[in-house]
């Protein structure tokens, strides 16, 4: 590298847009192609002051649109880089038709999504929105739920990303301000740590390598289409044990241990909430609680969104009785998604616990741990009772009449 | 660091490495091919090019063939521009970090769009791409109409023709609207070099073409692509159309470096009348009917003042 040398102490505070820039700093990306958008845009911000002052190589263009952003990066990435890209929300939304077009094509991009709710109303806080809009993309997707995880995540998703038996884009999710905003310690690797973690870049077909022309983002139809995309999917199902070998690795050169699916609790649990984000952590602290109080209380996080680890939240939830599925995302006519998924994950097993779906806190509303009580409370009316005491959909938190829907 | 073909007869030219193969579907006279070949085989660098969804890209790639020898990529309709321009930085990057080495030549990029990735869906990306002055080269294809999804105006779809959803009727002479003038936008966006072209006038084209390799920065070539199918000619009668459009200045040939210098590169011998163009085409059938006549007057009418304008330009040096 023939940039400056950056001076970290062993704990700084960063905040995680600040975790995420420094992260790709570290991992020497070569092209970023980024259009700013709240609560992301101090990543890049970051970024290009580290540019600004000479600490990255690499370079940055800062383009018109996040369509640009995701189109610049699946250009570059063809050509035989790394690259990089941060967004949230609406800029999701503008992007999303890339990020099928990066993943059909196997593209390794590392993409620092902000978790933000989708208009409209407006919103610039954090909800689940865009992370659910990225479900069927065929990224894999990883989620943070603190600024220390967010740096070991986008770390760990370069790694991932460009895995050969991977091949596929990443994201590295967090949730906006709550995690992006909020200033905590943080142990990051040293830069050669960091960066000798991640490994030098190895091109593939690379646009670049002149010795062998290559031809990127072909035209099927019903003859091959359908190979390609099993052959994606593939990929993306194989890469859940690639997961797990980067986060092994990681623990060795970070002492941080990281999970597929997290979870807290759960060896005694009876009650369970599954949920995303930083609601895991406030979820630790009300079964710290509860338990005093005598009821079994345990959480569980998927770390990996995509590719969905059934199996792993199967196992963790085997011996759950009642299990709340918190969405953090408007439901959109149905129950949430993370209760389909979980209810997927449970119907063939001997456990069939009582589930119910909670949507909660859109476009950033709080989810206190005494919400979280009463919660894990009605919860245990059902393990009580061994079915649902209630409907199956309830809006938790929300103004007026309550609104719970679908009746058993 | 260009490397660029001694254009001596069509023989030599025509005869030159191919990077642009067989196996693709498109139209038999479509002038797509046509273009493409003289743009590929107009110099000797490697070539890094990406194509915007459209005729161009879903005939020359479909798995498991392709008819390019050279670095391609597509993505989508309208960001052919921006996918040149991150494989364009990514160059810059792989030098600077030593990852290529210096001594490898300099290869050029090139993005393919058509009319409708070009003056519509794709314009805001090119507009950033040339705002911020990547080193490529952009050419439109320009048939003036959506062909590949069978042949809906675009905004360089001209008065008059009559398309699948600015139809001729009873009470309807087709397209209201005069085409966009994307030459001038695109100067005014600072080019250092924009030209039209057409794929009968090959020596002026290739020329052009060349020195488009040669300029640093973002450059436009606007390539008449005269459609067969949609214009309904006969696949034989490409050049004959591509004449037509050049000899009655309905299509002018000319250049624009630095935004300010104009330079017409081919004044016909013999004007031909916009009537001769448009009676050529189909298309434009309807305007013959007595009620439509003004129609045709008032191409003409356009067609006289753009040329006019043009060379008062030329001299003007401004």
């Amino acid at each position: 590298m023939n940039s400056k040398q950056m001076e970290l102490n062993t704990v700084e505070v960063w905040d995680g847009n600040m975790a995420n820039a420094q992260a790709l700093r570290q991992a020497a990306v070569d092209v970023v192609a980024a259009y700013p958008i709240t609560p992301s845009t101090a990543t890049v911000e970051n970024y290009a002051s580290m540019h600004a002052n000479g600490y990255v190589d690499g370079e940055v263009i800062m383009v018109e649109s996040e369509h640009a952003a995701m189109s610049g990066c699946v250009g570059a990435g063809a050509a035989g880089g790394r690259v990089a890209t941060a967004t949230s929300s609406q800029g999701l939304a503008l992007m999303i038709e890339v990020l099928y077009q990066a993943s059909g094509m196997r593209i390794p991009v590392v993409l620092c999504l902000v978790n933000r709710a989708l208009a409209a109303p407006l919103n610039v806080n954090g909800d689940h929105s865009d992370l659910y809009l990225t479900r069927d993309s065929g990224w894999v997707s990883l989620d943070s739920f603190s600024p220390q995880e967010a740096y070991d995540m986008t770390l760990m998703s370069f790694k991932i990303s460009e895995h050969e038996k991977v091949r596929l884009p990443v994201i590295s999710n967090q949730d906006g301000f709550m995690t992006s905003h909020t200033a905590q310690n943080v142990r990051p690797l040293s830069d050669e740590v960091a960066y000798n973690f991640i490994g030098d870049y190895k091109p593939l077909n690379a646009m670049l390598d002149f010795s062998k022309p290559v031809t990127h983002g072909v035209q099927t139809e019903h003859d091959w289409h359908f190979e390609h995309k099993a052959k994606q999917h593939a990929a993306l199902m194989a890469s859940k044990e690639v997961v797990k070998e980067v986060f092994e690795e990681f623990e060795k050169v970070s002492g941080r241990k990281y999970n597929i699916v997290e979870s807290y609790g759960m060896e005694d649990a009876e009650v369970a909430i599954v949920c995303l984000g930083t609601t895991y952590e406030s979820a630790i602290l009300a079964v710290d609680k509860l338990k005093e109080e005598g009821i079994k209380a345990g959480v569980v996080a998927p770390r990996l969104f995509r590719p969905f680890p059934l199996v792993e939240i199967a196992q963790t939830l085997q011996n759950a009785k009642a299990v709340a599925c918190m969405d953090r995302s408007a439901p959109g006519g149905t129950v949430g998604a993370l209760y389909n998924e979980v209810a997927g994950a449970l119907f063939n097993t001997s456990a069939r616990p009582v589930l119910r779906n909670l949507i909660y806190g859109l476009g950033g509303r709080d989810m206190t741990i005494n919400e979280l009580c009463d919660i894990y409370r009605d919860l245990n009316k059902d393990a009580k009772a061994g079915k649902l005491t209630g409907k199956i959909q309830k809006l938790t938190g929300v103004r007026g009449p309550e609104l719970s829907f679908y009746e058993l | 660091m260009s490397n660029q073909k001694e254009i001596k007869n069509l023989k030599t030219f025509s005869t030159a490495a191919e990077r642009f193969e067989g196996s693709h579907v498109l139209c038999p006279g479509c002038a797509h091919s046509i273009i493409v070949r003289e743009v590929l085989n107009a110099t000797n660098d490697n070539l890094v090019v990406s194509a915007a969804t459209g005729c161009l890209e879903v005939c020359t790639a479909i798995y498991p063939h392709t008819s390019w020898d050279c670095s391609w990529i597509h993505i989508g309709f309208e960001n052919a521009s921006t996918a040149i321009a991150g494989a364009e930085t990514m160059n810059k990057v792989l030098r600077k970090k030593g990852r290529i080495p210096a001594d490898t030549p300099q290869p050029k990029f090139v993005a393919f769009g058509g009319d409708g990735a070009t003056y519509d869906i794709g314009f805001q990306f090119i507009s950033g791409c040339f705002e911020r002055g990547h080193d490529f080269m952009y050419v439109c294809l320009d048939n003036e109409v959506y062909a590949n999804t069978g042949g809906q105006r675009s905004s360089s779809t001209p008065i008059g023709a009559s398309t699948t959803t600015a139809p001729a009727g009873t009470v309807s002479y087709g397209e209201k609207k005069n085409k966009k003038d994307i030459l001038s936008i695109m100067a005014a966006h600072g080019s250092p070099y924009v030209a039209q072209v057409a794929p009968n006038k090959w020596k002026d084209m290739v020329k052009k073409i060349q020195r488009g390799f040669d300029t640093e920065g973002p450059v436009f070539i606007n390539a008449m692509s005269a459609c067969t199918t949609e214009w309904r000619f006969k696949p034989d009668q490409t050049i004959e159309a591509s004449d037509l459009a050049t000899d009655s200045l309905v299509f002018p040939l000319y250049e624009i470096i630095d935004g300010t210098e104009l330079n017409i590169t081919y004044r016909p011998k013999n004007i031909v009348p916009v009537r001769d163009y448009l009676a050529f085409q189909p298309r434009f059938k309807h305007l013959f009917a007595p009620e439509n006549e003004h129609i045709i007057e008032e191409w003409q009418k356009r067609v006289d003042a753009r040329w006019e304008y043009l060379q008062r330009r030329e001299e003007a040096r401004v």
